[in-house]
């Protein structure tokens, strides 16, 4: 989560969801709450109840639209132009919280001289690489301090490691993830302007910046009418102030897209400015669209990232731990303790192995040398250059965009093993799928060997989740898994067993790594289980002495001390495992500080330092929080504080001091280099310090701000399976996004299967509003098909007036076609897979897909069958003036599979 | 137990006890409990904060698992039904609890910001059911009255259907059995298959239940159904199952906006009439109790709701009236035809014989 972790200085939501409950005013923007998270929208409706406003900002108007007090409808892709609208209003008219402004941002901090906003490039920051599409983010920088306060150790290696930062490999590489906890690395802090009327001070560019963000031009892009933008902005500021709070809630209706992280950071801006971060009821609720989607970040699945947020070494960067920490190492905030962190990390994966003499074994680490994210290995296994996968709850055949590709990708491998709780398409697509139907796979020619392991679900197995508010919540297993089925945590403890028994005796040094690692878990039951709780106590760390860690302050970087992920020290404190408390809400405050446990060290709330004021005294009675207690000498209050318990609010770094040292007692933002919220990000989002209006890939529309129209360093993937349907193209003139039902789960593997689930929305339909149905001969309950330079789908349609065309200024309709994506050839509930529409682009950040926002035709009836299915879609490619589509048999190259070989591409 | 015969008050033409119609203090005790007995206990659905999660359908499911369409649980024989969200239709012998979706659309004369939620309609000649009747309601009104009406209606996509003059608002409520205080059902049951519990809830009793389908005419709502490929009748139990072992219904408990409240009748109506004042003062006029009065066509239900529309919105009867209450006047009507009848036969035979 970059957009929040480079503002802030944690990529997890800043607030709890209990605590929407506090909220003077709830903005739901990018999110369908209601119907998404239902669970944890009763706090929502427990603020409405208490006289708070509710504004819900979608293009469609959903259930969680029925619940709201106002409705929004907005263009797709245009959060970034409201947003900035808001944020131009709140500068405009004086609305910002200036003590909160002045001491807690960046407002004052000055940028240095190299720097060129988009306003004065059309489009583009200054450090643009065109070759490579990527920015050099060195003109980004802070001026610098003098003298610093606080620099690196070691300056020269640092400034190295900078330079090498701007290789385009590494920037491949996706480093901005790694300010999932800690906030990117800057050289030293900067050079201030108190008065905030420095034209180079953040405060001064960012009102430059969005100057032209005007409620004119918020109606023109976004299609909202300036009397319904007023009053959004009315609400949102009439209640962030010292006495009230607005919170804002998004989830992947802001990360799908190819500016999603860009989209949180305008979202962070405007909340810093309000000074709703760190105080009840305010903060950026950002909801994880799925059960430990957090834990699966913080304790990661991503190819870039180590536990903790600790970066992913990299090949042309990383030859020695030295290099690995080099960027930190004495730099102000807790960032500054990276070695710390890594070195336990070594530890507690190669025990008695790592010692200081071997590095800690840092050169056991696999290093990456560019960008292995997800759907670029779907590309490159249509390309032949990957031979085995493991699919562990995931079914890219419906659940990815371009599931078609996804496909392709599959039916290249050599190997594929398939966990998951039912026989899902990702692991039939040899046998059967629209593409045996088309002739364009062929179960005989297909080479992959599947291997399906049913898994255990998950009241059959123990172990914890990390939801969405960063509480980890242990479950006891509830029965057996049947016959088969086995935990994750079976599978690849006894994997790794199988494989270190195979290799036992081997002297190659590259089983080193293996045979070094410690994998002594115990297990237990007649299936040998392994004991869930001792990887969670192994996560957490131990000390000289053997007994768990209760902080990662405690870690050090000697080898003394171990811990498998250093964000999540502590949930085994006192050799009690933290995160199977579960004492009632009405037993303890609202906080529940005693109900599982929370990252970082039981903190609920991030950064709530920022509740009181510069001098620790809450900012009004009524949003008091935590504070500072003069007579104990410490901080105080509901939550656990996240600030050094007795720093004292007037503490003034000495000269020379390092990591959270160097941080003053009025900087919240404790994971800063700084200390600050970053309403400018000199470094940690590739795609520009400040965010700007860019349309989607796919749009309709020209961008009325610049004559950049997309996002210049967007991440594209070539091939004849992923074309791209042409901006404002006549062929493809409506848009298209998708989301999800209550209903279903996801790609449909745990819903389409269950009767109960299944007869609620039993087939797949597309909403389209009543305009739409009138201009294309739609019919209500009646099929229609979507066309796009992937493929055609053909659906039911539900004609509703909760869909509608968006009206520009310059009198240009826009129709929105809404799709949920849950389904596939499988199960009780069938449909056509809507992720086969989608094409893959990307956010330069994140590598996360613009699926929220794309093009397509739209025609009465069912799509055509077969070979015809290809000419009729070929067609269209052609009409588009896009290239073919075509491909050889399963996917590949058409030379080379006419020649009877593989892809060579 | 004391059984209560129906036939027994219609037999003499008079309802002394209410037993057929009219309010009835104790409809356990009246059901013959007359040792002490749990207090009645009911439903307060609350379509306001309804979010048509339907979690109420499959918990119901789960717990008393019911199939799908048909007996075998394996076909949907629905579909998509094309009628918003709700492909389960209505209430059935698989289907206890039910979700509705309604949309509505309206266009209004003043114009409106943007599309509105319950209630918001009524801006013109109320506070805003947004606020809670502060100053915020009060300017909110006043926003809307400086709304440019010319600069609206250059909003003309090219229907000239939707824009900012239009209104949706999205109506979900969760049907269910109403566990009447004069329940048709029950009355009619020849089998006593079907009978009220010591909570004061109507549960049918499947190994009793002969599938003489009397009760599914009688049931002024709709709600008890045979299933097909069974014959027999099912509907909603409240979970007596759960109830007998203090547990609240699987519906109610899996709620997660309280929008199915469960509870001691009594304690649900003041509830309701607390929460229906509020949306009243919040200016949503259009909200109101249904089967809340003890004195309308079934005695008041025991499961009873919160609307924001006319009944007949919902597809719920506007003013329901048991099947039975007529009873005592057909069969003082029906005496009175068979003495005529015998009357004559009498007099023909006599006649005959005369002759």
């Amino acid at each position: 989560m970059p957009g929040l972790g480079a503002s802030f200085g944690r990529g997890g939501a800043t607030n709890f969801l209990e605590d929407l409950a506090n909220s003077d005013c709830i903005v739901i923007e990018g999110s369908n709450m209601a119907e998404c998270h239902p669970v944890g929208f009763q706090w929502v409706g427990e603020a409405k109840a208490r006289g708070a406003k509710i504004v819900h900002i979608d293009p469609r108007f959903t259930r969680t639209s029925a619940i709201a007090d106002l409705h929004v409808p907005l263009r797709i892709g245009t959060d970034i132009a409201f947003l900035g609208g808001l944020i131009n209003y709140v500068l405009t008219n004086e609305l910002y919280f200036k003590e909160y402004v002045a001491a807690y941002t960046n407002a004052a901090a000055l940028v240095g001289e190299e720097f060129v906003d988009s306003e004065d490039l059309d489009g583009l920051f200054s450090g643009f690489d065109p070759e490579h599409r990527v920015y050099d983010e060195s003109s980004w920088q802070y001026e610098p301090e003098e003298p610093p306060h606080s620099g690196s150790d070691h300056p020269e290696e640092a400034a190295q490691q900078e330079s090498a930062e701007q290789h385009p490999d590494v920037k491949k590489s996706d480093r901005a993830q790694a300010a999932g906890s800690g906030g990117p690395p800057i050289a030293a802090k900067p050079k201030r302007d108190e008065t905030l009327q420095h034209p180079r001070s953040v405060f001064q560019i960012l009102k430059r910046h969005y100057a032209r963000y005007t409620p004119e031009m918020v109606s023109e892009v976004c299609g909202v009418e300036p009397e319904v933008f007023e009053q959004v902005a009315k609400w949102v500021t009439e209640n962030s102030n010292r006495d009230r709070t607005t919170a804002w809630v998004y989830s992947v209706g802001w990360t799908q897209h190819s500016v999603g992280a860009q989209y949180i950071r305008t979202c962070s801006i405007l909340q810093a400015l309000l000074g709703n971060i760190g105080r009840p009821g305010g903060g950026i609720m950002a909801l994880r669209g799925h059960a430990s989607i957090q834990g699966s970040t913080d304790v990661p699945t991503l190819f870039n990232l180590l536990p903790g947020y600790l970066p992913m070494p990299h090949a042309l960067q990383h030859q020695s731990l030295d290099q690995y920490v080099a960027d930190a190492a004495g730099k102000a905030g807790f960032w500054g303790n990276k070695r710390n962190y890594m070195v336990s990390l070594l530890k507690a994966w190669w025990g008695e192995h790592a010692t200081a003499e071997n590095d800690f074994c840092f050169d056991y680490l696999p290093k990456i040398d560019g960008d292995h994210s997800s759907y670029q290995t779907i590309a490159a296994m249509i390309r032949g250059e990957v031979s085995g996968y493991f699919l562990v709850g995931e079914n890219p055949g419906v659940g990815h965009p371009n599931s078609r590709m996804n496909r392709f990708g599959l039916a290249n491998l050599d190997w594929l093993v398939v966990r998951d709780l039912q026989m899902i398409e990702s692991a039939t697509f040899w046998k059967e799928g629209p593409e045996h139907e088309t002739g364009e796979l062929a179960p005989e020619s297909i080479g992959t060997e599947v291997f399906f392991m049913p898994a255990a679900t998950h009241v059959e197995k123990d172990g914890t989740f990390t939801q969405t508010q960063r509480v980890l919540q242990w479950r006891d297993k509830a029965v057996e898994p049947p016959d088969d089925a086995r935990s994750d945590l079976w599978f690849y403890f006894h994997l790794g067993r199988i494989l270190r028994e195979r290799l036992a005796g081997s002297d190659d040094p590259r089983d080193r790594p293996l045979l070094d690692l410690t994998w002594d878990y115990p297990t237990h039951g007649e299936t040998q289980d392994p004991d869930a709780s001792s990887v969670l106590r192994e996560i957490n760390g131990t000390g000289p002495d053997g007994r768990a860690l209760s902080s990662y302050l405690q870690m050090k970087d000697d080898g003394s001390t171990t811990g498998g992920c250093w964000i999540y020290c502590g949930v085994y404190a006192d050799e009690v495992n933290q995160a199977r408390r579960r004492k009632p809400g009405k037993e303890q405050g609202p906080v529940a500080s005693e109900w599982g446990w929370a990252w970082p060290l039981n903190r609920r709330m991030l950064y709530n330092r920022a509740s009181a004021d510069p001098d620790g005294k809450p900012w009004s009675e009524r949003k008091k929080y935590v504070w500072w207690d003069e007579d104990a000498g410490e901080w105080t209050g509901l939550d656990i504080p996240d600030f050094e318990k007795n720093k004292r609010p007037d503490y003034v770094p000495p000269d020379g001091a390092k990591a959270q040292d160097a941080l003053a007692g009025n900087d919240p933002f404790v994971m800063q280099g700084d200390g600050k919220a970053w309403l400018f990000a000199p470094a940690g989002v590739v795609d520009g310090p400040l965010p700007t209006h860019y349309e989607p890939l796919e749009s309709v529309v020209e961008n009325g701000l610049y004559k950049q129209q997309a996002n210049p360093t967007v991440e594209k993937i070539d091939g004849p399976w992923n074309r791209a349907n042409p901006a404002r193209s006549d062929v493809f003139p409506f848009q298209v996004t998708t989301y999800r039902l209550t209903e279903h789960h996801t790609a449909g593997g745990m819903s389409r299967t269950l009767p109960y689930l299944a007869e609620l929305q039993p087939e797949f339909f597309v909403e389209v509003s009543p305009e739409l149905a009138k201009l294309r001969g739609l019919a209500n309950n009646e099929y229609a098909t979507l066309v796009s330079a992937r493929t055609a789908v053909e659906a039911k349609v539900l004609v509703t007036e909760r869909m509608r065309p968006i009206r520009l200024r310059d009198g240009t309709v826009v129709h929105q076609i809404g799709m949920p994506y849950h389904w596939s050839y499988a199960g009780i509930s069938t449909g056509d897979a809507a992720n086969d529409l989608l094409g893959i682009v990307m956010d330069p950040n994140t590598h996360i897909q613009e699926s929220k926002v794309s093009s397509c035709d739209i025609i009465a009836g069912r799509r055509p069958r077969g070979p015809e299915l290809l000419e009729f879609v070929e067609g269209y490619r052609q009409r588009a003036g896009v290239e073919s589509g075509k491909v050889g048999l399963n996917g590949r190259d058409p030379v080379a599979a006419e020649a009877g070989e593989g892809s060579n591409l | 137990m004391t059984t209560i015969s129906s036939a027994s008050a219609a037999f003499t033409g008079r309802d002394p006890g209410n037993r057929l119609y009219g309010p009835v203090p104790d409809v356990t005790e009246q059901a013959g409990y007359v040792e002490e007995h749990p207090k009645r206990v009911g439903f307060f659905t609350d379509t306001s904060v309804c979010i048509g999660c339907k979690a109420c359908e499959v918990a119901c499911k789960e717990w008393n698992t019911l199939p799908m369409d048909d007996s075998h649980g394996v076909r949907d024989a629905i579909g998509l039904s094309g009628m918003s969200f709700d492909n389960t239709g209505q209430l059935g012998a698989n289907s206890w609890r039910h979700v509705a979706f309604i949309e509505q659309s309206r266009t209004v004369d003043l114009p409106m910001p943007t599309f509105g939620r319950p209630g918001d309609d009524r801006h013109d000649h109320g506070p805003s059911v947004a606020g809670s009747g502060d100053h915020d309601s009060l300017a909110t009104a006043q926003q809307s009255s400086v709304l440019n009406a010319e600069a609206l209606s250059e909003f003309d996509p090219q229907t000239g259907q939707s824009g900012a003059d239009k209104q949706v608002r999205w109506l979900m409520s969760s049907d269910v059995c109403k566990h009447c205080t004069h329940a048709g059902c029950l009355d009619v049951c020849p089998t006593g298959a079907l009978f009220r519990t010591e909570f004061g809830t109507v549960v049918v009793q499947g190994d009793i239940c002969n599938g003489c389908g009397y009760c599914v005419a009688s049931c002024p709502y709709g709600v008890i159904d045979q299933r097909k490929g069974d014959g027999r009748v099912f509907k909603c139990t409240m979970c007596y199952d759960r109830l007998t072992d203090g547990l609240m219904p699987a519906c109610a408990t899996a709620c997660p906006t309280q929008s199915i409240q469960f509870g001691d009748l009594d304690e649900l109506q003041a509830r309701a009439d607390a929460r229906l004042a509020t949306l009243q003062g919040q200016g949503v006029e259009t909200a109101r109790l249904y089967g809340r009065d003890e004195s309308d066509g079934v005695g008041g239900v025991g499961a009873f709701f919160l609307l924001l529309d006319e009944p007949e919105v919902y597809g719920l009867p506007p003013d329901p009236i048991v099947t039975t209450r007529d009873l005592p006047a057909m069969w003082k009507a029906a005496g009175k035809a068979a003495a005529m009848m015998v009357g004559v036969a009498m007099t023909a035979i006599l006649g005959s014989r005369r002759s």
